[in-house]
């Protein structure tokens, strides 16, 4: 019998062959905490009585969600953080460096890895094949600190998404496709794991975003094939050293399979208050935006940058509209500035804020009021998330928001491809 | 300890039980604590006794791994949470920080029900109905940690992961 991805790397990274069901202690590769959950796991360390961490190269500390710090009381948060990585050797990437998810995908994240971090779209990391899940603060200090951390080996439902995505149609769309038609607790414990041939060609950036949102669907990660994409991405991000091949085994135990065909899918949106309350683009019907926020751990990257720099060049966003650009990392931003991109966003008339989490927490950087829409490419919409628990939250794809911030409603972007 | 009802739906995020505007108060537990579940409820916090229970649908505690969402409940005094089903983040949160999370049919439980809990016996005795509802034993490893008192206190009395 063949084995799950998820059985393949934990087994390895228990020492010992590990199936679906059971419990497993298993090393950590590499853990993470970013500001909203890093203090409360400092302080557990302390409390646990660790002066000292297992691997703090392979320990990092972002600040990114009070990117910069909006209010004393974070900025106090910040400079606990600070001390404690000073005093451990945990490793601090700071204000403006970018997304958690994004700068591990980057640097350090590599294929067939175990990676915990306290939050909940760490699952990113599954784009490249890495068993990369989200957990509170306990679990991430205790792992921090032994190295090491339990799981039960999760069941893996197979998505198999087969044909060639119509133009306008992207990963945003497949995966909101997929939570719309199993639900928000569809994978509840399980991994989904990714396969078929619109997978095998979809590039990274598309892989992180389907990867991201695995927890939207309950799931504990969303998995992906290491292969020649991964390679590319790891060669793009300079470290090729950091590439293993990982297939999919044929004859692996699935708990079920859903077959996705991706020819027939369209732009689709998830509607307030829930990600799973979706419909295409055709059904949406007449919604005004009070604002579009592009970026985010879902669609921050280069890529996305591009979609939507695409549908805009030249365009002027609608004035009873506001748009806002996040770029998830300081390498998006750096490229994207090299490359025209953000020249475009800025003559279109959308603001382009820092790198970091930026509008999607409800912090600060686009903070909704009463009644306000917002059309977002972040991965989550509940009631309040961004601001007043009165305001509405649609998601969608980066070509949603580039259309739907020049025509001030929800708009189709194929018209403009 | 008896206690009384409070009851939910479905789909309470950990977003609902206390939203991000409060980010800035999460190294201020007891500020934290009076916002719990405010926009289903206004004034939830002052409203519990200590004992009291949260009942809710499916997916409790589904979105951000924000462990403060549990922080919040234990610290009004809550002393169990009972759904249908929960998130996995917040499910292990739960138990990590002491606190029971029990997975049964709630539809037979109103709001202000008495409720005791027997956590052993996997039965919950609802003293208003005159009913006792049983549920599926806690898996082994959640019952360790809950029984070492979450998991801080198993690592401190073991410095290791004695789970398995």
């Amino acid at each position: 019998m063949g084995m799950t991805l998820a059985e393949k790397i934990l087994s390895e990274h228990a020492g010992k062959e590990v199936r679906a069901g059971e419990i497993a202690v298993v090393k950590v590769d590499l853990a993470y905490t970013q500001d909203g959950t890093g203090p409360l796991a400092a302080r557990k360390i302390q409390e646990m009585g660790f002066e000292k961490v297992y691997n703090p190269q392979k320990t990092i500390f972002f600040f990114d969600h009070a990117s910069p710090s909006p209010r004393f009381e974070l900025s106090n948060d910040h400079f606990f953080l600070r001390d404690f990585a000073n005093k451990t050797g945990i490793q601090i990437s700071d204000i403006g460096f970018g997304i958690s998810h994004q700068v591990v995908a980057e640097k350090w994240v590599r294929p067939a890895d175990v990676v915990v971090g306290a939050d909940s779209h760490t699952c990113t990391g599954g784009a490249l094949g890495a068993f990369a899940t989200g957990v509170g603060s306990t679990d991430a200090a205790v792992a921090i600190a032994l190295g090491k951390i339990w799981f039960r080996v999760p069941e893996t439902i197979q998505i198999v998404v087969e044909g060639r995505l119509p133009a306008g149609v992207y990963g945003k769309d497949i995966i909101l496709h997929l939570i719309g038609k199993i639900g928000a607790a569809g994978g509840t414990y399980k991994a989904l794991e990714f396969t078929g041939d619109t997978i095998e060609r979809l590039e990274m950036g598309g892989r992180m975003t389907i990867a991201n949102m695995a927890v939207e669907a309950g799931a504990k990660v969303g998995l992906f094939p290491s292969d020649e994409v991964t390679r590319e991405w790891l060669n793009r991000m300079e470290r090729p050293q950091d590439f293993k091949r990982m297939p999919q085994d044929k004859n692996a135990n699935y708990e079920k399979t859903v077959r996705i065909d991706a020819t027939k899918l369209k732009p689709t949106i998830a509607c307030p208050h829930q990600v799973d309350n979706t419909k295409t683009i055709d059904e949406i019907g007449e919604v005004k935006v009070d604002q579009v926020y592009l970026g985010t751990s879902c669609n921050g990257r280069l890529e996305d940058l591009h979609i939507a720099a695409k549908i805009l060049k030249g365009k002027t966003i609608h004035p009873n509209t506001r748009m806002i650009v996040t770029p998830g990392s300081r390498l998006v931003y750096r490229e994207a500035l090299k490359d025209g991109t953000m020249e475009v966003f800025v003559e279109a008339g959308a603001l382009v804020t820092a790198a970091g989490c930026g509008a999607c927490v409800g912090l600060h950087e686009g903070v909704l009021g009463d009644g306000e829409v917002c059309l977002a490419t972040q991965p989550r919409n509940f009631k309040g998330r961004m601001g007043s628990p009165k305001s509405f939250i649609y998601l969608g794809s980066p070509a949603v928001a580039a259309a739907s911030a020049i025509e001030g409603k929800i708009a189709d972007p194929r018209k403009y491809l | 300890m008896k206690g009384r009802a409070w009851k939910f739906g479905d789909a309470i995020s950990t977003d609902h039980i206390i939203p991000g505007r409060y980010f800035y108060l999460r190294s201020n537990l007891p500020g934290l604590s009076k916002h719990i579940l405010e926009y289903e409820r206004p004034g939830f916090s002052e409203a519990i006794s200590a004992g009291d229970f949260i009942i809710a649908g499916h997916n409790f505690g589904q979105g951000s791994s924000r462990e403060h969402a549990v922080l919040v409940i234990k610290l009004n005094g809550i002393q169990a949470v009972l759904a249908k089903s929960f998130a996995r983040i917040f499910y292990r949160n739960c138990f990590n920080n002491g606190l029971p999370a029990i997975i049964c049919n709630t539809d037979q439980i109103m709001e202000g029900d008495e409720l005791e809990l027997f956590i052993e016996q996997g039965k919950i005795i609802n003293h208003t109905r005159k009913e006792t509802l049983s549920f599926s034993p806690l898996p082994p490893v959640m019952k360790r940690i809950l029984s070492d008192g979450g998991l801080v206190e198993h690592v401190k009395k073991y410095r290791d992961l004695k789970l398995v």
